[in-house]
């Protein structure tokens, strides 16, 4: 006999576990299914050869709303927290930045006051947006009270909170790009490169795209609310690990190794899901952590929705631009002009705006970048769980590495491969006779092992077009979909994604609340 | 298509391939365009054209129409939920009416379909809608194709129709029944006739390949010529579908794919096309949205009018009581020398159209460039003003 729940939640990522741990708190029958043997999507640590282990999918944490933890009573130890960033030059004078200042040889005392002014005012922007991360997007045109107070309120904020100036300031740059914003503040290359790099890292964007601003506070709100970049210990997996132990501990059920199939309707209701395998599990809620174009054309179907909301989901830009770097190293590597205290900081090979710019250039056209920029970290520094004594790990996030390379990643992937390690080389010398394995995962290879469309970690790109309530599109944008019964609950949706668990906890309180389309 | 990859913008309008036939016809020189084409509003006297349709028999060249082929594995699922009715009741060989719905069940377009195999249809329609239909296949194994230009066509109606056919030498084409298709070999390739039409009269289109169409043409009028038949254009057409009470896109509603005001859209409900939506199907594209105005109430009803007098109430406003409340306005107006009728078919605020308001239109008119205002009274109309018998006589009576 098959058993029938208040709800089923598809895929054990962060923002499955968060959303089903709420509704098991809430009293709510839950299971929870993955495909993967192991809950927490992208959010993982696993080994990679044998004896190392790393984080997988993300590998910093920064975002993960304080709420989430405190209300589901969920801890975890860190190996590291408030890193800062070191942005690397060949010749040894990299430049540091800490949570409000910088530093470097050759950095300008311009630049080393203009800094501190530049970081308190994007974080007073982004603390400005921070609010509406724990909202529903507000919708447009629709008197719903929760809609109304959330709208007034940002625009509040924004006039009230920030002030004329201010919110002069704030329309005039939050639509346009970082390249601008960093030439009217800052001098030094490194500087302008490392902070365009964090404003485009994860999207198919160039530090020239306009919006590119707009990322930059989205990627600020982790700071905004007092978070650091941090390393958990045991590894990102640690942090989902948690999750999953605070939902089952609350009553929901996690079943791995269980890909879904697709999503069961009766008379143009959700009614449950089909396993792979051909078992039917019931619930008259299905919530999908699965990114939407994944959710509504492979699981649900596009004949199950309209033809213009199907359109409109499968038009949602979703192509990754970002590979993962996993190597296995003999000993600890030597940047450059970077010290053995300094070593364990984030990171950044982004010589100039420019040069990311270009890199970006060629994923536009579906091309590998020449010359890829990276965040680099060493995760073995802090926590030896993840290495043999005296051996490392080194995880890096490198662009542009396109989902759609025009020559394939099949014959593409060593090639790039072979890119990045002598990129690296030229800021680590020897590193590459410290390298006993080594992996590459192209967006192609995220878009397998994490069941993530084009391999984008935020499940669709973070334009203006595609945020807030046009996330994924408008018709769901609130969590709940144009099918009765079923939700979304994934970074697809407000406010999307990197480990922040906000578009999970939003879209428990909906369906708690019983909100239907 | 033609190829459109260097020299599409160097023609403005496109030439059926009945062109040169009807331009050695078109006395009055009074050319339109039409979508890609360039055709006739009329072609010499509008009155005699008219009375062709009615009297004996017309022909009008039906090429600008947009036509689309769908076919593969899918094309009947695709098409049930493309459509606002029920498709599983229409069988090869046969032909149906529809109107098909945006997300928010507003008419895109109307136009007829032909079930041409088991997994194979033409869609024909008045507007351009490849966009629409290839957006709406995301997820079906299906093959759309636009064939505008790959099909010659001609609308050939008229109580003579049948018997110039026959005289034509298409054997058995008096069995053929309303909404039903044959096809005949002509001159090495093929010709299919079905009997619909948009004049609300026995008639019949004939369909063929671009490079048989003059062949075609001269074959009907070879045929036709103790029949009186006679070229016509869109102007004496224009009249008959108003008193067959036929709607037409971007004239009795907006097309709503090209309405920037979304609330001037209409829905089939408020068009009265409740007969082609059939909610007993769980899915088709609108079906959420109609089902809701359903039960909570249309914004609009379509009427059609007989109008006191004999001046075309064209534009005129629809009021409750004289010039009391203005409750509509008139989206179609003829004088049918037929029916003696003025009619019109008008787009109302519910809830009037009820059989006994008491509906005026306001009706403007000039003499000699002296403009003239008058008031006349409404009588709503249950049933289309022209629907004769022989229009669905299987075998027509020859005339």
């Amino acid at each position: 006999m098959t058993k029938t729940y208040d709800a089923i939640v598809i895929g054990a990522g962060h923002n499955g576990l968060i959303c089903g741990a709420y509704l098991a708190k809430a009293g709510k029958s839950v299971l929870i299914l993955d495909a993967n043997e192991q809950p927490g999507g992208a959010c993982i640590t696993r080994e990679f050869a044998p004896f190392y282990k790393v984080s997988a999918g993300a590998h910093l944490l920064h975002l993960l709303r304080p709420e989430v933890l405190s209300e589901l009573g969920i801890s975890f130890d860190l190996a590291a927290e408030n890193l800062g960033t070191i942005a690397l030059a060949e010749n040894g004078q990299h430049v540091t930045f800490g949570a409000n200042s910088i530093g470097g040889i050759d950095v300008s005392a311009d630049d080393i006051e203009a800094y501190p002014k530049f970081k308190s005012r994007m974080l007073e922007f982004a603390e400005t947006l921070a609010p509406l991360m724990l909202k529903k997007p507000p919708r447009i045109g629709k008197t719903d009270f929760e809609d109304v107070k959330t709208g007034i309120k940002l625009g509040w904020d924004i006039r009230f909170g920030l002030g004329k100036e201010k919110m002069q300031d704030f329309l005039r740059i939050v639509g346009i790009n970082i390249f601008d914003v960093l030439n009217e503040v800052f001098d030094h290359d490194l500087v302008k490169g490392a902070i365009g790099f964090d404003a485009v890292m994860g999207t198919h964007m160039g530090p020239r795209t306009p919006t590119s601003v707009l990322s930059y506070l989205y990627r600020l709100t982790g700071e905004a609310g007092g978070n650091g970049l941090a390393v958990p210990k045991g590894g990102m997996g640690a942090v989902t690990a948690a999750l999953a132990d605070a939902a089952q501990k609350g009553g929901a059920e996690i079943r791995l190794s269980a890909p879904v199939k697709r999503i069961v309707t009766s008379d143009g209701v959700a009614t449950g899901v089909e396993i792979d395998g051909g078992e039917i599990v019931s619930a008259p809620i299905v919530i999908s952590n699965a990114d939407p174009k994944r959710t509504f054309l492979s699981l649900l179907g596009a004949r199950h929705v309209e033809a213009g909301f199907a359109h409109r989901i499968n038009k949602i830009r979703i192509r990754g631009s970002v590979a993962k770097l996993h190597l296995a190293l003999n000993g600890v590597p030597q940047f450059s002009g970077v010290d053995d205290t300094a070593r364990g900081e984030r990171l950044v090979i982004a010589p100039s705006m420019q040069h990311v710019e270009r890199a970006f250039d060629h994923s536009k056209y579906g091309e590998m970048s020449e010359h890829p920029v990276m965040e680099i970290t060493i995760p073995s520094l802090h926590d030896s769980s993840l290495a043999p004594e005296g051996k490392h790990v080194l995880s890096a996030n490198i662009l542009y590495a396109p989902y759609t390379l025009k020559t394939g990643w099949d014959s593409g992937k060593e090639i790039f491969l072979k890119k990045v390690l002598q990129t690296i080389e030229r800021y680590a010398p020897g590193i590459s006779d410290l390298v006993a394995h080594q992996e590459l995962l192209t967006p192609v290879d995220l878009e397998n092992e994490f069941h993530m469309t084009g391999g984008h970690w935020h499940h669709g790109e973070f334009g203006i077009d595609q945020l807030l309530m046009m996330r994924p599109t408008y018709g769901a944008a609130q969590y709940k979909t144009p099918l009765p019964g079923l939700y979304l609950c994934g970074a697809g949706s407000h406010p999307g994604g990197g480990v922040m668990g906000a578009a999970g906890r939003n879209a428990a309180k909906v369906i708690l609340r019983g909100e239907t389309n | 298509m033609p190829n459109i990859s260097k020299d599409h913008w160097k023609p403005t309008c496109l030439r059926t391939p009945f062109h040169e036939r009807l331009e050695a016809l078109a006395e009055v020189n009074d050319w339109y365009r039409w979508k890609a084409y360039t055709t006739v509003n009329s072609v010499d006297d509008i009155e005699q054209e008219y009375f062709a349709i009615r009297n004996s028999c017309s022909v009008f060249d039906l090429t600008p129409m947009s036509k689309y082929r769908v076919r593969g594995p899918e094309a009947f699922e695709y098409m049930d939920r493309l459509m606002t009715r029920n498709l599983s009741k229409l069988k090869v060989g046969r032909v149906g009416y529809s109107v098909w719905c945006n997300d928010q069940g507003r008419v895109i377009d109307d136009g007829t379909i032909f079930r041409l195999g088991d997994t194979d249809y033409r869609i024909c329609a008045a507007e351009r809608n490849l966009d629409w239909f290839l957006l709406s296949a995301i997820g079906f194994d299906v093959d759309i194709v636009e064939e505008t230009y790959d099909v010659a066509a001609l609308s050939f109606q008229g109580p003579t129709s049948c018997a110039v056919l026959k005289v034509m030498g298409l054997s058995g084409i008096e069995t053929l029944k309303p909404f039903g298709m044959m096809t005949f070999p002509f001159h090495g390739g093929e010709l299919m006739v079905s009997r619909t039409g948009f004049t609300g009269e026995l008639g019949y289109e004939l369909w063929t390949t671009p490079d048989l169409a003059v062949a075609l043409w001269d074959a009907l009028f070879e045929a036709g010529k103790n029949y009186n038949i006679r070229a016509i254009g869109g102007h004496a057409l224009e009249m008959a579908r108003i008193e067959a009470g036929f709607i037409q896109a971007g004239v009795d509603f907006m097309p709503a794919l090209e309405t920037i005001r979304t609330e001037n859209t209409r829905s089939p409900l408020e068009l009265g096309l409740d007969w082609l939506v059939d909610f007993d199907k769980t899915n088709f594209n609108g079906r959420s949205a109609l089902l809701k105005e359903k039960q909570e109430g249309s914004r609009y009803r379509f009427a059609i009018l007989d109008i006191e007098g004999n001046k075309p109430a064209t534009d005129a406003f629809i009021y409750l009581g004289k010039g009391r409340k203005e409750v509509g306005h008139v989206t179609s107006a003829v004088w049918s020398p037929v029916c003696k009728a003025n009619i019109a078919l008008v787009s109302l605020d519910m809830p009037y159209g009820e059989a006994n308001d008491d509906l005026w239109a306001e009706i403007y008119y000039h003499r000699e460039m002296k403009w003239h205002r008058l008031w006349a009274r409404c009588t709503v109309r249950s049933a289309p003003h022209w629907n004769p018998p022989r229009r669905r006589a299987t075998p027509p009576a020859d005339f």
